[in-house]
């Protein structure tokens, strides 16, 4: 009982601690950074959670942009369309205030995950029998269909989209405590599970299909599993950017933004959580900062491009391959050098 | 009846054209199990290639000033088609060569230098055109030490790497290098749209039954028929196509013939690419379709579902695929529903792939162990 | 031992990234008076989807600026244009506002062309309390967003309602409609069009999409021919239209084409074929600005235009031109570059001779001007009609 209460309470510490940083945050840094680093944190989230599908269980997702629009859009669905409904009968659901925004935002993260990840059972089961290429490009084009399905969709806006979502993430300068509260619940979520027992199962997964269906891994339900995760994590990315940059339409959420998603993935290291978070916020960041290129900017896409290729070509599990960046490799790094000194010395 | 009958008119025509692009996916991923996804931005290349031949390379006539020309300028377009063809082809078999290649081998000098020079293309460009001296020499210069700087870090990256190559690496490179031509393309031409201008003398038939059809639709099936025959008799009938054949039923075993792969894995990229540019060159000179550097996208991954549909490494697959593409789409825009034309792609692929996962011509090759 | 190891390491890391972003801390604006140039903030699409769009945008706006030094700058002080690409994001859009705003001191903020990047960013404006003027987001959306959002184009509503009106004096009755439903203005345009002409007593007997990027229309347009329409309105940019239009007559469709402002580019006529292609003898409504039109300052822009960056302009570069010269006639008015006075001499625009038109901004910020109805012949545009507000009931 009392391990329980302690993790409980934990996590509270965690989160107040967060919600303290969060608020002095938005008090201190310019609102530039600020948004940024929202923008980073959101990449994050769906760079760890593509991770789990791709680099974890070694699937080919290629669609990852589907999920994210399709929590973005339920999420903002309840806030714009259903809540003011259901608001008349229950005032509790109210916004402008911080305890009623919280709510609602709430409201909309679980709504927001649950649709993704029920898109996600939709897909993944018949999909996932599939086996690399082939659930690429039907991945890919399931993304696809979801945006063509939500041009066409005249309650949600069509080409036009939703405006004017309520900044219930901004609410109470909360924030940097959502997103990177997100950021560390999928975090933890997957190292806890690659600790586990279930966790081998997905990892053998990716090592060898054939094989682990042999030791008797329900290999389907592995997939499916790890799909429906990944999927309602970006749908919760989703939610959490409708309700930062208030405007959401369906071309925010094409191919391209698939594709980079899985370039942060692969990038980074296939199945590194920690590669996941450094590249998602690395390729967001990195354009903001070369913004002082200006006359390169038609240049800096080559760029990209070419050392992509040039990675992919020299280092093919990417910069970390299913290494961890931790505070132990400090430690080690640290070591090392010590050691070199040393011998330098004798 | 009527428009039924003048909608298969179109689909077969728009579908033949996906089964030019969808031939090269289905050749490179017969022998290298590999999802070319830079074929479609070749196709692209095919389209510019045909817009300057148009436009500044070759002495066209303009046709209403001067009725007369047009059997000078049909025999420059045919000049054109042949242009886009070559073009593509020896960009394929470069794509092959510098992107491809060392997937398979491993980063060479060679390609380290080629990756400089592509590195150091935008310093050069932003100092003016390249066909002048300076930028030239400066882009030589400057790629040469970028290729000789990259060799040893890459040399340094590789030893700490483990030579694995996933799909999924493949898979971004062939990304990495769709990426490089559509902003190289950027680049170089800007991102206004561009339309060739009316080239040959084009008219409408009324056949039986209502049906019109253009000689720009006719030209099109027509080329597109005669290329498909091409390459039928050179995979079927020439040693070249037997190599090949031989290298998607198992690389392994063919190289232990005696079969040089590398070549003929270039010469595969080469018929792809000419195909594909054949087809940008159709589409840009006989639909007057607006040609950005990123318009080879859409057609590239519609030729892409359609080499998957026909069940990817057959070519007649590919060819049904196609087809069958176009035809759904023009009934799927030609209805009510014209607004989920780029979706029906995806759920005919969607479907079939459940209950046909090789697809429809394609065999089911159970996994070895 | 190790977790606390861990833990420490934790804080430690923690506490350094905190002191990182504390190097990101805001300072207290100053207000910038002292500063000897005024900097003018611009995002645009100058990658990306819509790319051409905005950098044909970028061009008007950069020349009015260069103008406006050359002419000795504005109560003594140049001018200094501030550009940030939004890659033709929304997101993007409104971090790069947020940077012109708090970074580069922008006293005030230009653009989008498209509504969605626009919304995106005016809340940003309005919370800073620093003037936004958009060229041409036509959406009525976009100045809802609050009193210091303005707009030199006119509206969705109003465009379309000239196009009905239009079309229905032209005694078309029977008109169909094909749209890009990626597009919102198309949308918005096809939606206000509809509504409109039914008003009127006309109908839309078919109506049929596509999406920018098709490479073929024959289909739809073979079903919309099968309705046999009076007139085909197409809403949309320039870079499809002239494609549709000539797939149109291919398929047999001979009724003529309408559209809006989004036609207007020198690439129109030889994207249909050249002069006396298929769109010979077509409609569209545009701002106040033709070749034709003999007012000085029209006139002037349309050389100068030409001089500076060897092509013709398109009605985008117009407006543009039009959004940053009617704010260096308010910063003038104004005296000042403080938010509020700004807005209120912004506000307070009347009969700007714009190269668009006479601009007079109304109570809800938006340019109340005339639309003009154009003809193509030949490769170039006729003045054919005109509609003032006024004249459509608004």
């Amino acid at each position: 009982m009392l391990w329980l209460l302690g993790r409980v309470g934990g996590v509270a510490l965690l989160a107040a601690c967060l919600m303290g940083i969060s608020v002095w945050l938005t008090n201190n840094i310019e609102t530039y950074y600020f948004l940024v680093l929202i923008q980073c944190g959101i990449a994050a989230v769906l760079a760890v959670s593509l991770n789990l599908i791709n680099g974890i269980t070694g699937q080919f997702s290629i669609g990852h942009a589907g999920f994210y629009a399709v929590g973005a859009y339920v999420g903002a669905s309840w806030t714009m369309l259903w809540r003011p409904q259901l608001a008349d009968n229950w005032p509790w659901l109210a916004t402008g205030n911080l305890s009623g925004d919280i709510l609602n935002l709430l409201i909309a993260l679980v709504l927001g995950s649950l649709a993704a990840a029920l898109t996600g059972v939709v897909v993944g089961t018949p999909s996932l029998r599939l086996r690399g290429d082939y659930l690429a490009i039907l991945t890919l084009g399931f993304g696809e269909v979801i945006r063509v399905v939500l041009l066409n969709i005249d309650a949600v806006g069509g080409a036009r989209g939703l405006a004017g979502i309520p900044t219930l993430v901004s609410s109470g300068n909360l924030a940097a405590f959502w997103v990177f509260g997100l950021l560390i619940a999928v975090t933890t979520l997957t190292r806890n599970l690659m600790r586990s027992t279930r966790g081998l199962t997905w990892l053998a997964v990716r090592e060898d299909e054939v094989a682990s269906d042999a030791m008797g891994v329900d290999t389907t339900r592995v997939k499916v599993t790890a799909f429906v995760v990944g999927s309602g994590f970006a749908g919760a990315a989703g939610v959490l950017y409708a309700h930062f940059f208030t405007g959401i339409s369906p071309d925010i959420f094409g191919m391209d933004v698939s594709i980079m998603i899985t370039t942060m993935v692969v990038l980074a290291g296939t199945g590194s959580v920690t590669g996941a978070i450094i590249a998602g916020m690395t390729l967001t960041a990195l354009p903001e900062a070369l913004r002082f290129l200006k006359d390169y900017k038609e240049y800096r896409m080559v760029l990209f491009s070419t050392a992509l290729i040039v990675m992919m070509l020299t280092r093919p599990q990417g910069i970390l391959g299913h290494a961890e960046l931790g505070f132990g490799s400090f430690v080690r790094l640290a070591n090392r050098f010590r050691r070199k000194e040393r011998g330098s010395a004798a | 009846m009527q428009s039924f009958l003048q909608q298969a008119v179109f689909g077969i025509q728009l579908g033949s054209l996906y089964a030019l692009i969808a031939i090269g996916y289905t050749l490179v991923y017969g022998v290298l199990r590999l999802i070319n996804f830079a074929h479609g931005d070749v196709f692209m290349v095919g389209a510019f290639v045909c817009y300057y031949a148009c436009t500044r390379w070759l002495p066209f006539r303009d046709l209403s000033a001067d009725p007369s020309a047009a059997t000078s300028n049909i025999a420059l377009a045919a000049l054109v088609l042949v242009m886009a063809m070559c073009v593509c082809a020896a960009l394929g078999v470069l794509i092959e060569r510098f992107a491809y290649r060392p997937l398979r081998n491993g980063l060479g000098v060679a390609d380290a230098h080629f990756w400089g020079l592509v590195a150091a293309l935008p310093f050069a460009l932003s100092m003016g055109k390249l066909t002048q001296v300076v930028p030239l020499a400066a882009w030589l210069a400057i790629g040469v030490i970028f290729g000789y700087t990259l060799r040893p870090v890459v040399r340094w990256i590789a030893r700490r790497s483990v030579r694995t190559t996933s799909r999924l690496n493949a898979l971004i490179t062939a990304i990495g290098v769709s990426f490089v031509l559509e902003y190289g393309g950027l680049l170089v031409v800007g991102a206004d749209p561009n339309f060739v201008p009316n080239v040959v003398p084009e008219k409408v038939y009324q056949l039986p039954g209502g049906v019109r059809i253009g000689t720009a639709q006719l030209a099109i099936l027509a080329v597109a028929l005669l290329l498909m025959a091409i390459l039928r008799y050179i995979v079927v009938y020439t040693r070249r196509g037997k190599a090949m054949r031989a290298i998607a039923h198992d690389i392994e075993a063919a190289k232990l013939m005696g079969i040089d792969t590398d070549r003929v894995i270039s010469f595969t990229f080469a018929l792809g690419g000419a195909l594909a540019g054949a087809g940008g060159a159709l589409v840009a000179a006989l639909t007057h379709v607006k040609i950005t550097p990123l318009f080879g996208l859409l057609p590239g991954i519609k030729a892409f579902v359609a080499a998957v549909l026909g069940g990817p490494g057959s070519i007649p697959g590919a060819v049904l695929g196609g087809l069958l593409m176009g035809v759904a789409e023009a009934f799927v825009a030609g209805s009510q529903y014209s607004a989920f034309r780029d979706a029906i792609a995806f759920c005919i692929l969607i479907v079939l792939l459940l209950v046909r996962p090789a697809g429809l011509l394609g065999r089911h090759v159970a996994e070895k162990v | 031992m190790k977790r606390v190891v861990n833990a420490a390491w934790a804080v430690l890391f923690m506490s350094a990234a905190l002191t990182l972003l504390g190097g990101c801390k805001k300072e207290a604006t100053t207000g910038g008076q002292e500063a000897s140039e005024i900097i003018v903030g611009e995002y645009a699409s100058l990658t990306g989807t819509t790319a051409t769009f905005g950098n044909s945008t970028h061009r008007g706006v950069q020349m009015a600026i260069d103008d406006a030094n050359a002419a000795g700058g504005v109560n003594g002080r140049k001018l200094k244009l501030v550009t940030e690409d939004n890659q033709s994001k929304p997101d993007i859009a409104r971090t790069v506002v947020t940077r012109l705003i708090t970074q580069e001191k922008a006293v005030a903020i230009l653009g989008e062309v498209a509504s969605t990047r626009s919304m995106a960013a005016a809340p940003v404006c309005q919370q800073y309390k620093v003037p936004m003027i958009s060229p041409s987001s036509t959406n009525p959306a976009v100045t809802d967003a609050g009193d210091y959002i303005f707009r030199v184009c006119f509206t969705d509503d109003f465009q379309a309602a000239v196009v009905a009106n239009f079309a229905f004096d032209q005694g078309y009755r029977k008109v169909a409609v094909f749209k890009d439903i990626k597009n919102d203005y198309s949308v918005a345009f096809a939606a206000n069009f509809a509504a409109e002409i039914k008003r009127l007593g006309g109908s839309v007997v078919a109506e049929q999409f596509f999406q920018e990027g098709d490479t073929d229309f024959k289909a739809q347009l073979i079903t919309l021919a099968a309705a046999k329409p009076d007139a085909v309105l197409v809403p949309g940019y320039y870079s499809e239209v002239g494609t549709i239009a000539r797939q149109a007559r291919e398929v047999g469709l001979k009724a003529p084409l309408l559209g809006g402002d989004g036609w207007d580019s020198p690439k129109l006529v030889p994207g249909a074929g050249g002069a006396g292609g298929a769109l010979e003898g077509c409609f569209f409504s545009n701002h106040y600005f033709s070749s034709e039109l003999k007012e000085e300052v029209t006139q002037s822009f349309l050389a100068a235009f030409k001089k500076k960056y060897s092509v013709d302009p398109d009605a985008l570069a117009a407006l543009g031109y039009d959004a940053a010269r009617l704010f260096v006639d308010a910063l003038k008015r104004a005296g000042s570059t403080e938010g509020p006075k700004l807005r209120d001499a912004i506000a307070a625009t009347k009969d700007f001779p714009g190269v668009t038109g006479k601009i007079t901004l109304d109570a809800k910020r938006n340019a109340r001007k005339a639309a003009l109805i154009l003809q193509v012949q030949g490769d170039k545009f006729r003045v054919f009609k005109s509609y003032t507000p006024e004249q459509i009931g608004q």
